[in-house]
């Protein structure tokens, strides 16, 4: 890539990706602003499309619908993301001992994903969490106790809870490579300094892990910002758990008001980049230390 | 304090047993370096004593009480590591502080000793830095303040100069033995550099394959090797060995000879030879002198000024009391 000619001619085979990618990303959201600012209600031929201005924005969030589902969205990303935190520190301690059967283990801890959201949350639907016939049931009852109605009892825990199923082995992986990029010499300098396990779980190997954290973090917020699969195929949003993500899908394919949902895409859109803006400093700053 | 006595300490990995039965004392305040070719058990020694590694079988006292199974955090010892083994997520300050922080010391008694070390090993101001914002010779010296600040009774080196560069070690040696005698504190030191050993010991210990092959202080060891291994071993360049007529003529199986205890002339002298490669080190020039009866490369070592040229004919002739004899077995003969 030294040459003049070499840098042009890259530039040159390059375009052809780089235009598709863009295009690919361009449009939609271009239709997506376009639509936003436009009534448009297909199945109303009585309704005449036209320009509204910013009056699907103003509609979209003074409704009584809005903030709860920002409310659940943020409890559903904040619940999974300390769920598979926790649980993928441990996990990843608990990879990194040697033991028999490694290699089988953790691939095996990888699994979950694998499974297509929808497929994972059928799964756990219907063997897990059916009130009548789910294992869950079954365990409760042979303990003598009431089956639990998960979805509809605690239906936001119940979707956190396949949520996080799914995000744990990729929490656990990242969390993994770097737990084994620990310098062992560090360990057993801290050992010498008189440090209790405990102590060098929370002065060595936490602070190690703080950049592979925040990288979880990161990713996964961008992820389970537009969860929907979950969500549609068990409480199909009833019981306070629509996301904003969910709301948008009803404005537009259950009322058929593709205005007031574009209005929402958007609000979507900048709701992800404030986050993204926000974790990307703090990944920023990790990377200067 | 700090008498450490190892007492036929056996370490095995496995069925393969890196260190055979092994005694050692090591006297309170003196400067102990483990020396041997890699691979030889020195650092397995180091982590024994430590604590990082259990012991196979046998004991290890220190200051007479048996620390074989004490944890390495309570037997009072602190070591320096190879990589330093800094906490890169602490700055120098918290570093030094953090064994004293772990032993719940009161804050002013951390803030004076980690002030004291800082002063003492020119620190002072890197103390707020992180240790990814120093030269390796600055962590090196964090290493070691990490490892004073807890004033323990010995102090164990695991070849910290050996990520240094050649004229930040020398450097170091220097600190590290001026430390020594500052702080008169039991140190042991491990390296596969025998110069390190030769200018800091007071005593080295030479290890091969897990077992001591000779224990005593530098000149004893380049005056009187105990057997053929340590005398190539100790001593630079290494020494030469002639073995077959040359040395049955001493009644000897083998004789070394060291390349500065060889008269080197151009008339006259008891082997005659071809100077092959000859390296100018300014101060000494070391020829590379093949001998005409086809033996192995003598190395000698002559005068900076002397210029000898590829090819060139000379006689060599060793110091006659400085001659080195060697039985059959490797045995040094009296």
């Amino acid at each position: 890539m030294a040459t003049q000619h070499s840098r042009s001619a890259a530039r040159f085979m390059m375009a052809p990706a780089v235009i598709l990618l863009l295009g690919w990303m361009l449009v939609p959201l271009v239709m997506t602003l376009w639509f936003s600012f436009r009534r448009f209600l297909p199945n109303r031929p009585d309704i005449v499309p036209g320009w509204v201005g910013f009056d699907n924005y103003v509609r979209f969030v003074t409704s009584s619908a809005f903030w709860p589902s920002v409310q659940t969205t943020l409890i559903i990303v904040g619940g999974a993301l300390l769920i598979t935190i926790v649980l993928g520190v441990l996990l990843a301690l608990l990879l990194d001992q040697p033991m028999w059967g490694q290699g089988v283990v953790r691939i095996l801890v990888i699994a979950p994903f694998f499974v297509m959201p929808t497929v994972s949350a059928l799964v756990w639907k219907n063997i897990f969490m059916d009130p009548v016939n789910g294992l869950f049931a079954h365990l409760w009852r042979a303990f003598g106790a009431e089956p639990v109605v998960w979805l509809s009892d605690a239906p936001l825990f119940s979707i956190i809870l396949i949520v996080s199923w799914q995000w744990l082995p990729f929490a656990t992986l990242i969390l993994l490579t770097a737990i084994q990029s620990l310098d062992s010499e560090q360990l057993e300098a801290s050992e010498m300094d008189g440090a209790p396990p405990l102590s060098r779980f929370f002065y060595i190997i936490l602070p190690h892990l703080s950049r592979a954290i925040t990288i979880v973090i990161l990713i996964q917020t961008i992820f389970l910002l537009s969860v929907f699969a979950e969500i549609f195929v068990t409480t199909g949003g009833a019981f306070g758990t629509r996301t904003l993500t969910y709301l948008i899908f009803q404005r537009v394919l259950e009322s058929q008001n593709v205005g007031l949902g574009s209005a929402g895409g958007v609000y979507a859109i900048i709701l992800a980049n404030i986050i993204a803006i926000f974790l990307m400093r703090i990944v920023g700053k990790n990377l200067d230390a | 304090m700090g008498r450490i006595v190892l007492d036929k300490v056996t370490k095995r990995f496995g069925s393969v047993e890196v260190i055979p039965p092994l005694d050692l004392t090591i006297e309170d305040g003196e400067f102990t370096v483990f020396v041997g070719p890699s691979g030889c058990g020195k650092s397995t020694l180091l982590r024994l004593i430590a604590g990082l590694e259990d012991l196979s079988s046998g004991k290890i006292e220190i200051d007479g009480s048996d620390v074989s199974a004490v944890p390495p955090a309570k037997r009072g010892l602190a070591m320096v590591f190879q990589s330093y083994a800094l906490y890169p997520h602490m700055s120098v300050r918290k570093n030094i502080a953090f064994p004293l922080r772990m032993a719940k010391l009161d804050q002013a008694e951390i803030d004076r000793r980690v002030s004291n070390a800082a002063q003492v090993l020119n620190l002072t101001d890197y103390l707020d830095r992180r240790p990814g914002q120093l030269s390796g010779g600055q962590r090196q010296r964090v290493a070691i303040g990490r490892a004073i600040v807890r004033e323990p009774s010995a102090f164990l080196f695991d070849e910290p100069l050996s990520n240094l560069d050649a004229a930040l070690r020398v450097g170091m040696r220097l600190e590290i033995s001026e430390l020594h005698k500052r702080l008169e504190t039991t140190m042991i030191y491990v390296t596969h550099d025998q110069v390190e050993a030769m200018t800091m010991a007071d005593k080295i210990v030479v290890l091969r394959a897990g077992n001591i092959e000779q224990v005593g202080s530098p000149l004893d060891l380049y005056n009187q090797p105990r057997n053929r291994f340590v005398a190539g071993f100790i001593g630079s360049p290494r020494m030469n060995f002639l073995e077959g007529a040359v040395a049955a003529k001493h009644g000897a199986h083998a004789i070394g000879f060291r390349p500065e205890h060889l008269g080197l002339s151009l008339t006259e002298g008891e082997w005659k030879g071809k100077v092959g490669v000859a390296e100018h080190l300014g101060s000494d020039t070391f020829l590379h002198v093949h001998p005409e009866n086809g033996g192995e490369t003598i190395t000698v070592r002559v005068d900076g000024e002397f210029s000898a040229r590829h090819g060139d004919i000379v006689y060599l002739t060793p110091i006659a009391d400085k001659i080195h004899r060697f039985a059959a077995d490797g045995l040094r003969i009296q």
